[in-house]
């Protein structure tokens, strides 16, 4: 929902990277997308191509994107269960009580440069 | 040929963001502002609220008032009639604001003598949840014809909310809203939330969020919290 900010964020901090590495262009970054993070994966590429037209060192640069899975942790029971496939419930126990392990990530990865 | 070599990264999307809001964050602290991000989705109440903590306030505290809209100036005119200095922030279409947007409408609001300053974000349960703005306290406000499932839909908001406001209790009795079940899914998300029913039309239970909100504005000039 979100993603032209996290566009925005994601080539502020390359910028920055590249200042302190004495980078002149990124060929690709690789973006690790959570299952449940709220990103569109192909929003966010997107985004991404049409705000990196106004950046330099960004111009050529594609993006790749990580999907990493979510996986819920339930208090009743003690299952860990994928949270996309089975939601807030727990499929063992049917307990409400439940928290999201991981999932929500939104990371820079690495990138790759000249 | 050009070799190419990989950097490894490894950080999070929001680190500078996080990090850029940490340092307005102890700015403010200097100054002795505190600064509340106000979130909720669209028609809520948050501008009535809003009205309402001024008016119960404005005698004993110095406050500034920052209203975020993808467009329109109707809450910054509502906002100013309430007789507090207020800047109306356009976000250029975006659906949240970030530490970098809270500092320039900081500056702009020019609140320096301010102790209080109210962010009034965009209307979004999501987006603005992920962007720490540089708030000392973060309060959400859900209204009863939402519904009391949200805190189950939209968790990272009220993850990161230190106080929840429950707000139109006076048309409870027209929706099968259910305050204890609200109050459970909130605290399932983050144990520490105050919870205040009030209503903002009516102004009920509006004095005791005031008495927090002066209580930790107090805290906060003073280095104690």
């Amino acid at each position: 929902m979100h993603e032209l900010g996290v566009v925005f964020h994601i080539m502020d901090s390359l910028e920055a990277v590249a200042k302190e590495n004495d980078v002149t262009r990124i060929q690709s970054v690789t973006i690790e997308v959570g299952e449940v993070s709220t990103v569109i994966p192909h929003y966010l590429t997107d985004c991404w191509a049409w705000a990196i037209k106004k950046r330099p060192l960004l111009t050529d640069c594609r993006m790749k994107v990580e999907i990493l899975p979510a996986v819920t942790y339930c208090e009743g029971c003690g299952t860990e269960y994928g949270t996309v496939a089975h939601g807030r419930i727990c499929p063992n126990c049917g307990s409400e009580k439940t928290w999201l392990l991981k999932g929500n990530e939104l990371n820079i990865k690495e990138i790759e440069v000249i | 040929m050009e070799t190419v070599r990989i950097l490894q990264i490894k950080q999070s999307i929001f680190a500078n963001n996080d990090a850029q809001a940490d340092k307005l964050r102890s700015e403010l602290k200097e100054k002795g502002i505190f600064l509340l991000n106000l979130m909720s989705s669209p028609g809520s109440g948050k501008t009535t609220t809003l009205t309402r903590l001024i008016e119960a306030l404005k005698e004993e505290l110095k406050i500034g008032v920052m209203e975020a809209d993808i467009d329109s100036d109707v809450d910054a005119k509502t906002i100013a009639a309430a007789g507090v200095k207020t800047i109306q922030l356009h976000t250029g279409g975006m659906c949240h604001l970030d530490a970098a947007m809270t500092r320039q409408g900081l500056e702009g609001l020019d609140a320096g003598d301010a102790d209080l300053v109210v962010l009034e974000n965009v209307g979004n349960l999501v987006c603005p949840a992920e962007f720490d703005t540089g708030a000392v306290k973060n309060m959400a406000i859900l209204s009863v014809p939402e519904g009391h499932d949200k805190p189950l839909k939209y968790p990272l908001m009220f993850q990161v909310c230190d106080v929840v406001l429950i707000n139109k209790i006076d048309v409870a009795p027209y929706f099968d809203f259910d305050m204890e079940k609200c109050a459970d899914y909130i605290h399932m998300r983050n144990p520490r939330a105050k919870i205040f029913p009030i209503c903002a039309r009516t102004g009920e239970g509006v004095d005791a969020v005031a008495g927090w909100l002066k209580e930790e504005v107090l805290k906060w000039k003073k280095g104690e919290s």
